[in-house]
């Protein structure tokens, strides 16, 4: 990978890029609700710490709330060539401001007969695990993913998180750039170059079943690996790391190897990401698969508070177990 | 309203106020002790809003809260006990420990819940004097929202849409001078909120937010003129949050100095002065009260802490209405 690798957590990743992005990019900035009073001075997870500092109030912008406002300004603030960097402080709060990117950032190059680019990051977070309770711990990934014209990621590591924000600042599409809220504080190595959209990482090689995940379930994956290993069975463990664009070449490889498909993720399972990648796969590499796929998410409803409920309805290692087993008996 | 009236709702709401805070105090504690999970924003320094309003409100008028909900809650006639056993998750709190700190409701008292959407509450209350209107049932409704909440685009329409149907809706804006961190300073180009409403033909009057007889008087007239079918009023209420936004704000964005210059001006001790003046309570009678108040909150939190978890097939309850698909 690259020469000069740290060990990190996440949130120290997203602030070191989005330093070098303001470097890179002179007409980028960088806004949002209470990014440079908050806490330590960085926002609600710290990712926009020393910003104001080295680069001044025209670069680090905080705003009033005013999702609405801000979802469609940023995408305009791009047509007319600046490279805004929006923080959504919960993915959640993002419905104030559908109208911005679904009906004017993902649309305005398409309408407009590829006069206008509009390249906003969307920096946001989703997910669950800490208490958020309905409002604030969605998975809203599948919902952005199926807008033409909106380019989705979903970093599951820091070196990831650090990577794919570079490459999203650096893309001419508007982004949604998803963090994962309990994801914070993991540690691992960063890198320091952009990686790709579109190329799948197999974060743990195996010949017996592909299992697709990301983030929170991602790392689940990685631990039932470790307790199926001990029972004899190896699985191949790959995170998209973007959802659009997403890299199915990867899971064809990966499915031609285990001839096995498990597809996992936090984000309600009926109507996930999860079908649409299953879908593909029975649809391109039937002959290479000997036992249907199957699909784990989360239940069809919304984040309860109690920790006893919340955790009955996100999926869990041995829901990955499970789902392995099945689909390999 | 006659003096005595005055002083009747004087005492009821001294100790109102005094029984929100004591329970509001506790927030932080239990935060501490990981009994609350996620956030939870306590109000202290507010009380005399949520309790104002409220006493000029019936069972069967609506209120739409915050973020910062307890004290809007209880106010309007929430139970001590079931509030808290919500706020740890817990089976007898009043949404089953699904809802937490920031999704209380209560339907029998017309609460339509606290809300994790800043801004949220401003149509969920022209949604409710909507409903009002048309079952022509003369309740009212309130929505509380914050000096940050007033940026949000909600309001415009929402204004908008109360003051052409003559709504009876009371949009109270609590301008405790932050949003989490943001000061209103830095954050409205307009300095009197109040103004917000008159652009929308919506009435609008600015009060102390640390008198409650203030807070009264000027809701008082606002639900009679909503009940007359004469609309919406916008009020707007001066106040100060003593604590920080939520468990663990730094506060790096005010001093000690303005905290503790803003304390001064307390709206319980306001109260409990004026009410020893005019002789309606003495010092001694109020230090049995508050030792009572005491021991009430204290049962109350001891009932949250006893009430057990929700069992796990809670989780899929309730998504859809029943009979139909689930
Ligand atoms: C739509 C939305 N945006 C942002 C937030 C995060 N947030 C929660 S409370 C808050 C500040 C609200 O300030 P204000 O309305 O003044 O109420 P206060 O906290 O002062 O009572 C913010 C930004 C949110 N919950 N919802």
């Amino acid at each position: 990978m690259n020469a000069e690798m740290k060990e990190m957590v996440t949130w120290r990743a997203l602030n070191a890029s989005l330093h070098q992005i303001l470097e890179d990019h002179p007409e980028a900035f960088v806004l949002g609700e209470d990014i440079t009073t908050w806490g330590t001075g960085g926002g609600t997870y710290g990712v926009t710490r020393g910003l104001l500092k080295k680069y001044g109030r025209e670069r680090v912008l905080d705003t009033p709330i005013s999702e609405e406002v801000l979802l469609s300004a940023v995408a305009a603030a791009a047509a007319r060539g600046t490279r805004p960097i929006l923080e959504i402080m919960y993915s959640d709060f993002a419905f104030l401001g559908f109208d911005g990117i679904i009906n004017q950032a993902a649309k305005a190059r398409y309408m407009f007969g590829g006069q206008f680019d509009t390249p906003v990051v969307i920096r946001t977070n989703g997910g669950s695990g800490i208490g958020k309770a309905a409002q604030h711990s969605q998975s809203l990934e599948t919902l952005f993913a199926h807008i033409p014209g909106l380019e989705v990621v979903v970093p599951g590591t820091p070196g990831d998180a650090y990577g794919l924000l570079r490459t999203a600042a650096a893309s001419d599409n508007p982004t949604i750039f998803l963090e994962h809220k309990n994801q914070y504080y993991d540690r691992g190595p960063v890198g320091t170059d952009p990686i790709p959209f579109g190329q799948a990482r197999v974060a743990r090689e195996g010949a017996h079943a592909t299992v697709v995940a990301t983030q929170q379930i991602l790392a689940y994956s990685l631990q039932a690996a470790e307790e199926l290993a001990a029972e004899g069975i190896e699985i191949e463990v790959i995170d998209p790391r973007t959802l659009y664009p997403f890299d199915m070449d990867a899971v064809y490889a990966s499915v031609g190897k285990t001839r096995h498909l498990v597809v996992g993720h936090e984000a309600v399972r009926d109507y996930g990401w999860g079908a649409e990648f299953v879908a593909q796969a029975v649809e391109a590499a039937w002959d290479k698969l000997d036992a249907a796929p199957v699909r784990v998410g989360g239940a069809r409803v919304p984040i309860p508070y109690s920790q006893v409920l919340e955790e009955a309805v996100i999926p869990s290692k041995d829901d990955i177990i499970s789902a392995v087993k099945r689909t390999l008996c | 309203m006659t003096r005595y009236q005055a002083h009747e709702q004087g005492l009821t709401g001294l100790k109102l106020m005094a029984k929100i805070r004591e329970f509001e105090r506790r927030m932080p504690l239990l935060s501490e002790e990981g009994l609350i999970r996620g956030s939870t924003h306590p109000s202290l320094g507010m009380e005399a809003i949520a309790v104002g309003v409220s006493l000029a409100l019936t069972d069967g008028d609506a209120i739409a809260s915050t973020h910062r909900g307890h004290a809007h809650t209880l106010a309007k006639g929430a139970d001590f006990g079931r509030t808290m056993a919500e706020i740890l998750g817990r089976s007898d709190g009043y949404c089953g420990g699904k809802g937490g700190s920031m999704h209380i409701g209560v339907k029998e008292i017309g609460v339509l819940g606290t809300n994790g959407i800043v801004g949220a509450g401003i149509g969920i209350a022209t949604g409710a004097a909507l409903a009002s209107k048309q079952k022509g049932d003369r309740t009212v409704a309130v929505s509380y929202f914050g000096d940050g909440a007033s940026n949000q685009g909600v309001l415009a329409e929402a204004f908008n849409l109360a003051a052409i149907w003559k709504l009876p809706v009371l949009f109270v804006l609590e301008n405790n001078h932050y949003a989490q961190s943001a000061s209103v300073e830095d954050m409205v180009a307009q300095p009197d909120l109040s103004r917000r409403g008159e652009a929308y033909g919506v009435p609008s009057f600015n009060g102390d937010g640390m008198n409650l007889p203030e807070v009264f008087a000027l809701t008082d007239a606002a639900v009679s003129r909503a009940r007359a079918g004469e609309g919406p009023t916008l009020l707007v209420f001066d106040t100060y949050r003593y604590l920080g936004h939520m468990a663990g704000d730094t506060e790096i964005y005010r001093s000690a100095d303005e905290v503790e210059t803003a304390k001064k001006n307390d709206p319980i001790a306001n109260l409990l002065e004026q009410l020893i003046n005019a002789g309606v309570v003495t010092q001694e009678e109020w230090e049995t009260m508050t030792k009572q108040i005491f021991e009430e909150v204290e049962a109350a939190e001891q009932f949250a802490r006893n009430s057990p978890f929700p069992g796990v097939s809670e989780a899929f309850a309730d998504v859809y209405a029943k009979g139909s698909s689930e």
